[in-house]
């Protein structure tokens, strides 16, 4: 029983586990680089931030998250939410920090118990370590300057950071997958974007209330991670690789030859048979810039991803003028 | 309730197991690379891969059942590319009848098949990596092989400490189940926010008390001379078998390739 509950506990998370053999040899080379340079810039960095008691800490840390993967809580329908952890590494310890503590988690995971394959691990360290730790941590950090240091704002922030941590890293491994040709973006997009939606709100919900309950016990473990340094760093290595991501789906979708699925809805007119109600609905929806299926669906997750940016920045505005109100 | 999953590893005594740490790391990475490169439909290539992985188990003495009844671990991702079929243009083998007559192309079926055999093919190599080296031997070929030496001790102590922690969480989800009763047919718990946050708790509670183990070891580290670095005894040589072994499984990985 137990066996199998700890494979639950592993699985859990599964869907941004590449194996190996999903994505092409080019790629996942290309992942391997990337992630190498900015574990070695994240060695570095905790070096001089924790000094000896790098090993120590961000070894045990990297058994917990390992650890915490498997509680989980029930949704509704048999589904369960569960952390993956990066934004909560992040928050607690910086984002270098949590850098190599998810490393070690999905090093530990692919290595020993084949989750996620061993040549895609480059990729799999960014999606699931470092996008999330730094998507995290940035969120984290810029809702906290902009709603102020209230427990509600601080909450407010962990949600939206853990919620947007998951769904960028899903983004980004959609956007492998069709770099790969393994799955055409129109459709890998949506079907990714939608689930880790869901998933995101599990993980906002426990990063939440384990940030509510470490700052009611231990506030100076919070403070040490926002002192931790290296957000600068963090947010120019983030828009780096956001940046490398839209511009390789840009000039793929730019490129002569046709996304699959586009082909198909040219020699079939599936397209237009499945989406016709939809048209009728919205008619704009041919709009010309956007009439390639591809960039529309990149369009649809940028306004919503900004929709909900902009959601909670009211709502944590809102919050704020409130406690205000009722402090004076 | 205490967990090993120590089980991993096989023990025995065949040369396999005896060969360097360094070698078997690099003859399943290779594989694994190989397996990369061949090109979508070489079936042929394929199946001389599950032949070389069907040598290799045969000789480290491993029950082949046990190998394939853990490598079904990667085969729901391949939910990823089920739309290959439709969405690759080519040559077409069937016409479904619904959404006014969707196609089934021939290049995309067979890329479909390809990426899953692939898949396959490599988690093979990488459970019997696991199975026929112990996991402490494969980090220190690791660092032997030049990775950082600092995020391989890291791995090593997450290692050392992820069956204490694991069991903390076990304890904790015992508890919650202990207070959490619920009679059959009836809903039990409370909103989806309550139950959010009950597990949520408990990821805090293990993250603190994880914090505070850490500081323990730190000066139990301290105590016996800890200077920032992780030493090793563990000694290991190459021998001729290594390279004779390494030289083969090359040489027939490169054939494969070129043929395939």
């Amino acid at each position: 029983m137990t066996w199998q509950l700890f494979l639950t506990g592993l699985s859990a998370p599964q869907q941004l586990h590449i194996p190996d053999g999903f994505l092409s040899t080019p790629v996942s080379l290309v992942g391997w680089i990337l992630a190498v340079v900015i574990i070695a810039y994240a060695l570095r960095q905790t070096r001089e931030q924790l000094g000896e008691r790098q090993i120590p800490l961000l070894g045990v840390l990297a058994a917990f998250i390992f650890a915490a993967q498997a509680i989980n809580f029930p949704v509704a329908g048999g589904t369960s939410g569960h952390l993956l952890g990066g934004a909560l590494a992040a928050i607690v310890l910086g984002p270098w920090a949590a850098v190599l503590v998810m490393t070690a988690v999905i090093g530990l995971q692919a290595l020993l118990f084949q989750d996620g394959g061993l040549l895609v691990m480059g990729w799999n360290i960014i999606n699931m370590g470092i996008l999330t730790a730094f998507t995290g941590y940035l969120v984290y950090m810029l809702f906290k300057r902009l709603l102020g240091v209230t427990q509600t704002s601080l909450l407010i922030a962990g949600a939206l950071g853990a919620w947007l941590s998951v769904e960028i890293g899903a983004i980004a491994t959609a956007i492998q997958l069709s770099l790969s040709g393994t799955s055409p973006l129109a459709i890998a997009l949506p079907a990714m974007f939608g689930v880790h939606a869901l998933i995101g709100i599990g993980e906002a919900l426990i990063t939440v209330s384990a940030l509510a309950l470490i700052g009611r016990t231990r506030p100076d473990l919070l403070r040490q991670g926002e002192q931790s340094g290296g957000t600068a760093s963090a947010a120019w290595v983030t828009s780096g690789l956001v940046i490398a991501l839209v511009v390789a789906v840009f000039s793929f979708a730019a490129s002569g030859s046709p996304d699959g699925l586009e082909r198909v809805a040219e020699d079939t007119g599936f397209i237009g048979t499945a989406l016709d109600p939809f048209y009728n609905i919205l008619p704009d929806y041919t709009i010309p810039f956007i009439g390639n299926e591809t960039l529309s669906g990149i369009a649809a997750v940028v306004l919503g991803t900004l929709l909900v940016f902009g959601l909670a920045l009211l709502i944590g505005r809102t919050v704020r003028a409130q406690s205000a109100k009722s402090h004076s | 309730m205490h967990i090993h999953l120590d089980d991993q590893y096989h023990v025995g005594s065949t040369f396999i197991h005896r060969l360097d740490p360094r070698t078997k790391v690099i003859i399943a990475v290779l594989f694994i690379l190989t397996v990369s490169l061949t090109p979508f439909g070489a079936f042929v290539g394929y199946i001389a891969l599950f032949a070389l992985l069907m040598t290799i188990t045969v000789l480290a003495h491993i029950d082949p059942t046990y190998v394939l009844k853990r490598s079904v671990v990667a085969f729901p991702f391949a939910l990823a590319a089920v739309t290959l079929p439709f969405t690759v243009p080519g040559e077409t083998l069937a016409t479904l009848p619904i959404f006014g007559g969707l196609t089934i192309s021939q290049e995309g079926t067979i890329r479909l098949i390809s990426i899953v055999v692939k898949s396959w093919l490599s988690i093979q190599m990488a459970i019997i990596l696991v199975t026929v080296t112990p996991f402490p031997a494969i980090l220190w070929a690791l660092r032997a092989l030049r990775l950082p030496s600092p995020l391989i001790a890291i791995v090593s102590l997450m290692y050392r400490y992820l069956f204490v922690l694991f069991d903390e969480a076990m304890r904790l989800l015992r508890a919650r189940s202990a207070r959490s009763a619920s009679a059959d047919g009836s809903r039990s718990g409370g909103s989806l926010l309550w139950r959010g946050q009950v597990a949520g708790r408990m990821a805090g509670s293990l993250m603190l008390r994880s914090f505070e183990r850490s500081e323990r070891i730190y000066n139990a580290m301290l105590a016996r001379g800890y200077q920032g670095q992780l030493l090793s005894v563990a000694h290991s040589h190459l021998r001729p078998q290594d390279f004779v072994v390494g030289g083969v499984a090359a040489a027939s990985l490169l054939i494969i390739l070129l043929l395939a």
